[in-house]
Formats: structure tokens, C-alpha cells, sequence
């Protein structure tokens, strides 16, 4: 149990289109995660996706419905709004004041960019979580996200909460910084060039020796698990929070 | 131009990427120059003010580039420079033919010019019977296998040391096939002397042009590049208009940040710095120097104040070096002058999207270029740009052949899409749909190449959205 | 030729029109390395930072550059060296080479490159005086002259250079202020860190490939 130095009493959790309809679990490990620091979760159900799909393919206008809409769902009160994606969390943080740079809406949109927050870093540096390991030795590799790592900075948080699991030993990936070749619709719309860059970082993956490795992100894990699956490669990939619910349980 | 209708580049990046030893060659280079760039500017916080000062000088330098040209120019008259403007390429190179055709001369020795590949110069002086040479190690490899560049910087970069080894034996008369880098350099060194000493005109790029003295500033290690300038009776420089700084005190941090950005050196062999023709008295230098000056669509970038950022750009290619899409299929799958995240966002701009408009979408928009990009030009944003202006769906577009790829099915799916994320009911039945028929879906389309290397998505029978209503997490 | 004319007024007319909308650009720090105030130091880094990049550099006190000179002509047997009359230098390599036949002769660089190109193409070596050198980055500082004409830091295969320690700045930035580069600068202005360079094949570092393939430099307490 943390100590939650901030007292914060009550946050939003957007869960994000990806994690509703393929890894629930993940999400709900989150909320866990949250509520065990002595936080109220609140997840309104009517949230959908953040938009990036649309912003990333050249649909800037869609992508800007769908930005207002979340930006409406999420003002009923000012409290933090937790991401467990740093993808998602980037472009809700950053990238809606791009979209509405030019509009009315800026500094409406600017008061709910400013409140977006990657569930690792706010457990890490604004809640102090403090995690206590109950599984069994256990060696694994983690894979950051290009968001996490280049627009919420937020990988060394991830790693911060991993090393805490005494039984965990954190084996680095060659080329961490290299993007897995997901982005989103680039994945369907440059598949060979996807599929060599997912191929290289399965091969990264390997090269560490490990069975499993995490990531705060699903669309890489997706992706990554994806090919694994294809190439029947034994190595299993999980979500940051589920992971470590999972070990302080036992 | 024809080159560009046949260009496909689905085809280029299925045979780049089927070449195990180009990949090899291509990720051996950029991993090595992604570690000496970190060597150099190894203080994160250094190389961010520096980055941020180089960011604001050619901004700055952009607002005022009409007042810095005419300076320029004049200045650069006052030092007896001669001074040509080309609206297009096709002018750039009947300029260079009509200097040289004035002087009788039919040899060129060239420094290393993005500005004449962009041209395509070579091709053209060939064309006219002319003689050109290029001196750089790398361009006079790729030259001698009648090959583009394929890195901005290192243009040889795709051959490895046994491929230039049959290169040069198969090319250069008497010599026979050696992977002695050292002999290989000296064969180079041999016929390449030769050629200073007996051209009649030497050709250069331009890195800087200050507009307040009117000098040239050519950064470089070889050496060939004052043996161009220096060595033949008559030098003629090329430069894209936005290469103008105000001042020399604007040298410094660009000329750091392009050393250290491009090959991870702290400073080039040489930094070359030249204010005119040969004056009375001296004994060398070329006696005539000619500044040909060229738009190609540089102008009309700069209307637009986000896209006017792709002309920030020093070429110094670390954003070929650090994108992981050009370290798979390498500069020539590109097909294009400028390869890479630059290339991506200028490319299509100087010849319009309905020609170049594919290259913005090999890109994950991982950020990587932005990351390091020495004068931070925010290029995903940029590649995000011209990927909205490639469907045009506001009609409001600006660039060149804006909405070559506006097309019913796609626009009809993405407003489907917009309405289950902004209405809960069509929401909730979009996941019901996926809940039941998710993981049958038909392989085809998207899903068919998605699952060419992965296994298909596996959807939840259950939403996050229901599992928190059964846990009764609070809704609001 | 009209042509060109309308070129450069099409082009003017667009770039003023484009420009027009102006962006706001934020005053920025200028960037200029920490100045290193002791001599010693400056010095120091100078020839530590040559040197790690393969020029020779030999610290001597006043005129022993001159019989260090002649030992490394010896030595390599180089066959001659050029030099330009009416230097700081020029006296003393012809008071060195007075009635010495062990080693290279010394050539002046009396007519123009034409007349004497091909010579030079042959030549052993050139010498030159330089306007200092910069130390956080390390280069020299050439004002190539009439006297000292630009190939000579070029063409022959061995390059001397003298450099005045008093004359070694911390950087680039410096040494512009203190030269009055701006208005003061020749023709041809130049940076030299060290021998010709490549790394074109495979990345691998070689010297020499069209410019001098020795840098051998001399700086003079």
C-alpha cells in the first residue's frame, strides 16, 4: 500500500478502445491498482476511443468528433484522468491542443489535456505506490511504447514499479528505443515494412533469454504477441498492471 | 516527370526489403551513426539549448528570407560573385550548361550537392555531351555503378566493402579486385587528383551562405571539396534558397549541431569559407565564381507556416539514420532525391502529393526523427499533414495534388468509425458485434494483412465496459 | 537574358508574398561553449583534441619548430617543401636551408597556380603560417594569401603548420570576435582539425583521400 502524498481522493480512468474490446483484464488491473492506493475510480461508460486511428490516417475530422466527445465526457468534475496506455495518454495529452489549436474550444480542451496522466507514472510519482512481491523468481523483458517513451516520458516509471518486485529480474532489450512497428493503421497499410520491423524486435525479445515481457501499451502487444503467435514463438507478453497485480497478490 | 509515373513503391519496398545484404549493410551504418552522434552530444541538456538556438536561427531566418536573398545576392555581386536565380531545376541546368558552355569546358569535378541531385545534373551534362565527376569517395562509387545516392550524407552507404571492391573492378580500367580499403582509397586518390588538376570547372554544394558578408560555408572531411573550389579556373556553387543565414555568428551552432548530428564528429576536416573569385595579386582560386540559386518549390512551402517548417532542414540525415523504416528498406526504395522522414514530408511538397504522396505513410510516427532532429522540425506532425491533405476531406488543402487519394469506402469507414466512439449506443452494439463475430471475421482486406505475420486480434468476450459495471465501479 | 530576370522577380514575388504571415520566433540563449580562461588548458585541449584526431602536433618554444622541421624532412625524406615568401616563417626556413643539401629543398610559391600547378601536384610538402586555432573543437585557422596561396594547405600530400599557442581561442564563436572575421576575413577563409578524411567505405576511418594525408603542426610557445 501506497501513501498517496497528494491525497488524491477520486480520478478518471479512460480505459481506451483497445483495452475494452481485447484486454479487459488489463484495464481492470489497472483500476485495482488505483483503488488499492485508497483512490476512487470513476470509468464512464460512455467514453470511447481516443481518436488516434483517425488523426494517425489523414481523418483529422473525425478524430477531432471523437477528441470533443471524450473531452465532454471526462469535464463532469476536474479530477485526473488515468490512461493505461502511454499511446493514448500522448495523444489526449498532446496532440488534442494540436487539433483545436485554432479553435474556440483550445482552452477547454487545454484544462482536460492538462489532467491526462500514463497509469504507471501516476502510480510512480504522484500516488508513491509502494509494491511488495509475493511470486517466485521470475525473469523478464520489458518493451516501451514510442508514445510512452517520446511524448509522456514515462518508461522509467514502468521500470521504477518493476524493480519494487524483489523476485522480478528486469533483463533490458537490445534497441529499446526502436519502434515495434505497430502505429496504429501503418500496420495494415505498410505491412511488409511492419511485419520486418515486428519481426526485428521479436528477435530483440529473444535475444534477452526471457518468456515473458510487459509493456504499458496493447497496440504493441497486440502487434508483437501477434507475430509470436504467427511464428510460434514461446514467449508470453502482458500488460504492466496486470502483471503486478497479479505478483502482489501471489 | 516519367521517372515519378513509374515509380512504385509497394514494389520498391518488397524488393528492398528481400535484400537480406542490403538490410545488413543498411543496419551495421545507421547503428553505427545513431552511437557516434550520441558520443558528440552526449549532454542532453547542451544538445537541447543547441538544438532550440539552431531551431530559432533558421525560423528566424525563414521570416525574413526575402530581405536575407536580396542581401545575399547583393553582397555577394559586391565580392564578385555572380549571382543566377532558377525557378526550376530544368533552369538550374541549362545555368551550369550555359557557364560551361562559356568557358568551352566539358570536364566538371564535383563536391558533394544534394542541390545537383535534386537537379539531376549529371544526367543532364551527360545528356549535352559534358563530363561530370564526382569526387566525393561515396557519390564517385555510386557514380562508377551508375547508382542515386541512397543516403544523404553517406551516399554509398547500401554497398559494403566487397561490393565496392567488384564496383571498382568492374568499372575502372586496369585495376583489378582488391577489399584492401586502403587500396581501394588510393586508386580513388590517383585517377581522382588527376581530374582536379585538369577540369574546367569545379562544382559545390553551399551548407551556409551568410548574407551580411556574402560567403559561402561548405563543411566537409574528403578534402574534394576545396580541390573543386579551389583548384579549376571556374567554381560554380548550388544552393536551395533557404540554405541563408543572417550572420556568421549563426555559423557556430548550426555547423556544431550538423557535425555532430550527421557523422558524430565535434568538427569536419575542413570548414570552408568563401567570399569570392580570385583578386588581383592572389595566385590561386578560381578566377570566375557563379552562386546559382534555386527555388523548385521552396517558395511556395513557405506560405504555409506549419509546412514552411520543412524547410528548417540542414540535411545532415540523422533522421534517415534513427527512422527505423529507412534502416529496413534504405534510401533508394524512396525513389526519391531526399530519402527518409525528410523526404517523406518534402518530397511530396516539391512535386505534389498525386506524385510523391505515398511516402508520408511509410511511417509508424514513432517520433524518433523529432527526437533528434537538430533544428526540431516536428516531423510526424508534418507527415500527419500531408496525410490529411492526401484525402482532402475539408477541401481546403494547399499542397500539390492535395486529395489525390479522397475515395468513398475509406471516408465511409472512418465516419462509422467516428460514430460508435461518439454515440454509447452504436458503442455498445459495435461491441457486441465484436464480442460475437470478432474473432471470425473473414481474413481479408485490413485483417488479411494484419494476419500475413500475426495471428488475428483476440477479442474479448466480455468489455472492459461490462466487466466495471459488474464490479460496480461508479459511472459518473 | 529576360528569362532570368523573370525567374528572380517570380521568385522574390512569391517568397515576399510567403512571408508576409510571419510566425512569432522566441528569443533564444545564444549557444556559445563555457570559455576555458587559462591558457595552459586552452593549449592542452587543443593538441589533446588534433592529436585524437591523427594530426601530429609537436609543442616547441620559439624557433625549435625549424630544426624539428628539418629532422621530420629528414626522416620521412620528403622531397621538398613549398612555402610563400614574406611570411612570419618565410625568413627562417630560408636562413634554415641555407647551403643544406640533406634534406628536401625548399621551393617558393612565386607564380601563379597555372604556371605552377603541376609542380605543386608533385611536390613533398607545404608549410604555412595559420591565424591561430580554436581548442574546444579543435581545429586551426587559415587565411590562406597571396603570400600563402590556398592550395598550399591542399594539394601537397604532407601539410606543416605553424600555430601561435597565444593565438589558440576556446572556440569558433571566440575566435570570430577576436579576428574580426566578419570584416576582415580573405577570399578564403578556412577550419582545418586534421589530415583528409573518409568514412565512406563501410564507415571505416581513412586519411588521406584527396587532401593532405599528414597534418604535422607545430604550436610555438
Amino acid at each position: 500500500m501506497g501513501n498517496n502524498p497528494a491525497n488524491v481522493k477520486t480520478v478518471y480512468y479512460f480505459g481506451t478502445c483497445l483495452v475494452d474490446m481485447a484486454y479487459p483484464k488489463a484495464g481492470m488491473a489497472g483500476i485495482k491498482l488505483l483503488q488499492r492506493e485508497g483512490v476512487e475510480v470513476i470509468f464512464p461508460r460512455e467514453q470511447g476511443c481516443c481518436g488516434q486511428p483517425a488523426y494517425n490516417s489523414g481523418f483529422r475530422q473525425e478524430a477531432k468528433d471523437v477528441a470533443w466527445k471524450q473531452v465532454q465526457i471526462f469535464s463532469g468534475n476536474d479530477y485526473p484522468i488515468v490512461v493505461p496506455s502511454g499511446s493514448c495518454a500522448g495523444m489526449m495529452k498532446f496532440h488534442y491542443l494540436e487539433m483545436f489549436k485554432d479553435d474556440p474550444e483550445y482552452y477547454e480542451v487545454k484544462k482536460f489535456c492538462d489532467r491526462v496522466h500514463e497509469l504507471t507514472s501516476f502510480l510512480n510519482t504522484v500516488l508513491k505506490a509502494q509494491y511488495t512481491d509475493k511470486g517466485s523468481p521470475v525473469k523478464l523483458t520489458w518493451h516501451s511504447s514510442c508514445h510512452a517513451r517520446r511524448e509522456m516520458g514515462c518508461t522509467e516509471d514502468s521500470k521504477a514499479l518493476l524493480r519494487q518486485l524483489k523476485n522480478v529480474e528486469l533483463v533490458e532489450i537490445e534497441r529499446e528505443h526502436e519502434c515495434c512497428g505497430f502505429g496504429g493503421t501503418f500496420s495494415i497499410k505498410q505491412p511488409e515494412i511492419s511485419a520486418a520491423m515486428v519481426h526485428d524486435k521479436v528477435e530483440d525479445i529473444k535475444s534477452t533469454g526471457t518468456k515473458k515481457f510487459l509493456t504499458g501499451d496493447c497496440g504493441c502487444m497486440m502487434n508483437i504477441t501477434g507475430h509470436m503467435g504467427k511464428e510460434k514463438v514461446a514467449i508470453e507478453g502482458q500488460h504492466i498492471a496486470e502483471f503486478i497485480l497479479e505478483r502482489i497478490n501471489g | 516527370m516519367a521517372s515519378n509515373a513509374k515509380f512504385n513503391f509497394k514494389k520498391s519496398i518488397t524488393d528492398a526489403l528481400a535484400d537480406k545484404q542490403l538490410r545488413a549493410n543498411f543496419k551495421f551504418a545507421t547503428d553505427a551513426l545513431r552511437g557516434k552522434r550520441l558520443a558528440v552530444l552526449s549532454d542532453p541538456e547542451e544538445t537541447l539549448h543547441l538544438r532550440k538556438v539552431g531551431n530559432a536561427i533558421k525560423r528566424k531566418g525563414l521570416t525574413q528570407l526575402p530581405q536575407l536573398l536580396e542581401k545575399l545576392e547583393a553582397k555577394c555581386q559586391e565580392n564578385g560573385i555572380i549571382v543566377h536565380w532558377a525557378e526550376t531545376t530544368a533552369e538550374a541546368n541549362e545555368i551550369v550548361l550555359g557557364i560551361m558552355e562559356k568557358h568551352s569546358g566539358h570536364k566538371v569535378v564535383k563536391g558533394k550537392s544534394m542541390v545537383s541531385e535534386e537537379m539531376h545534373l549529371n544526367k543532364f551534362l551527360e545528356d549535352k555531351g559534358k563530363l561530370p565527376l564526382e569526387t566525393d569517395l561515396g557519390e564517385y562509387i555510386i557514380q562508377l555503378n551508375h547508382e542515386p545516392p541512397s543516403h544523404i550524407i553517406v551516399p554509398a552507404v547500401h554497398k559494403n566493402r566487397k561490393q565496392i571492391a567488384q564496383i571498382f573492378a568492374d568499372n575502372i580500367p586496369g585495376v583489378s579486385y582488391t577489399e584492401d580499403t586502403t587500396e581501394l582509397l588510393a586508386i580513388a586518390r590517383g585517377k581522382l587528383r588527376e581530374h582536379y588538376r585538369t577540369a574546367d570547372i569545379g562544382l559545390s554544394g553551399v551548407n551556409f551562405a551568410i548574407a551580411e558578408s556574402g560567403t559561402l560555408c561548405l563543411v566537409e572531411n574528403e578534402g574534394n571539396g576545396r580541390m573543386c573550389t579551389t583548384v579549376p579556373p571556374v567554381h560554380v556553387a548550388l544552393m536551395g534558397l533557404e540554405k541563408v543565414v543572417e550572420k556568421l555568428e549563426d555559423v557556430p551552432p548550426l555547423y556544431r549541431l550538423l557535425c555532430g548530428s550527421a557523422t558524430g564528429q565535434r568538427i569536419t576536416t575542413y570548414f570552408n569559407m568563401i567570399k569570392g573569385p580570385r583578386k588581383a595579386g592572389e595566385k590561386d582560386g578560381p578566377k570566375e565564381v557563379h552562386l546559382v540559386i534555386l527555388d523548385n518549390g521552396r517558395s511556395k512551402i513557405l506560405a504555409d507556416t506549419q509546412l514552411r517548417q520543412t524547410l528548417q532542414c540542414i540535411r545532415c540525415g540523422t533522421c534517415l539514420n534513427h527512422c527505423p523504416v529507412y534502416t529496413r528498406i534504405g534510401g533508394h526504395a524512396y525513389g526519391s532525391t531526399y530519402p527518409g522522414p525528410i523526404g517523406e514530408i518534402l518530397m511530396p511538397q516539391v512535386e505534389g502529393l498525386d506524385k510523391k504522396g505515398m511516402l508520408p505513410t511509410a511511417s509508424s510516427l514513432c517520433n524518433a526523427c523529432e527526437e533528434v532532429c537538430p533544428v526540431m522540425i516536428p516531423i510526424p506532425n508534418l507527415i500527419r499533414r500531408l496525410r490529411d491533405e492526401s484525402y482532402d476531406m475539408d477541401d481546403d488543402g494547399i499542397v500539390k495534388g492535395h486529395g489525390y487519394k479522397k475515395n468513398r469506402l475509406e471516408t465511409m469507414v472512418w465516419k462509422g468509425w467516428k460514430l460508435t466512439q461518439v454515440n454509447a449506443t452504436c458503442n455498445k452494439l459495435m461491441l457486441l458485434g465484436v464480442q460475437i463475430f470478432g474473432n471470425m471475421l473473414p481474413k481479408v482486406g485490413p485483417l488479411k494483412a494484419w494476419t500475413s505475420v500475426r495471428t488475428a486480434p483476440k477479442f474479448a468476450r466480455q468489455s472492459l465496459k461490462d466487466l466495471a459495471k459488474k464490479e460496480g465501479i461508479r459511472n459518473e | 537574358m529576360s528569362n532570368v530576370n523573370s525567374s528572380r522577380d517570380n521568385i522574390f514575388t512569391r517568397l515576399k508574398a510567403n512571408t508576409a504571415a510571419s510566425a512569432h520566433v522566441p528569443e533564444v540563449d545564444a549557444w556559445v561553449p563555457a570559455p576555458i580562461t587559462d591558457k595552459k588548458e586552452r593549449v592542452a585541449k587543443f593538441v589533446e583534441l588534433m592529436s585524437a584526431m591523427r594530426t601530429e602536433v609537436h609543442q616547441v618554444k620559439g624557433d625549435e619548430w625549424v630544426a624539428k622541421l628539418q629532422e621530420i624532412m629528414a626522416e620521412r625524406g620528403l622531397k621538398n617543401l613549398v612555402y610563400g615568401q614574406g611570411t612570419d616563417i618565410s625568413k627562417k626556413l630560408e636562413a634554415a636551408w641555407k647551403g643544406k643539401k640533406d634534406i628536401g629543398p625548399l621551393v617558393p610559391w612565386t607564380q601563379d597556380a597555372e604556371a605552377f600547378r603541376d609542380e605543386l601536384f608533385e611536390a613533398g610538402a607545404g608549410i604555412t603560417t595559420t591565424m591561430g586555432g580554436i581548442a574546444e573543437a579543435a581545429a586551426m585557422i587559415l587565411w590562406p594569401s597571396p603570400e600563402e596561396p590556398r592550395m598550399l594547405s591542399l594539394v601537397p600530400p604532407v601539410h606543416f603548420a605553424v600555430v601561435k599557442a597565444d593565438k589558440i581561442w576556446t572556440s569558433f564563436a571566440e575566435a570570430i570576435e577576436a579576428l574580426d572575421w566578419s570584416a576582415k576575413s580573405p577570399t578564403n577563409a578556412l577550419l582545418i582539425s586534421g589530415p583528409s578524411k573518409t568514412a565512406d567505405i563501410e564507415l571505416i576511418l581513412q586519411f588521406g583521400v584527396h587532401g593532405p594525408t599528414d597534418l604535422i603542426v607545430f604550436v610555438v610557445d
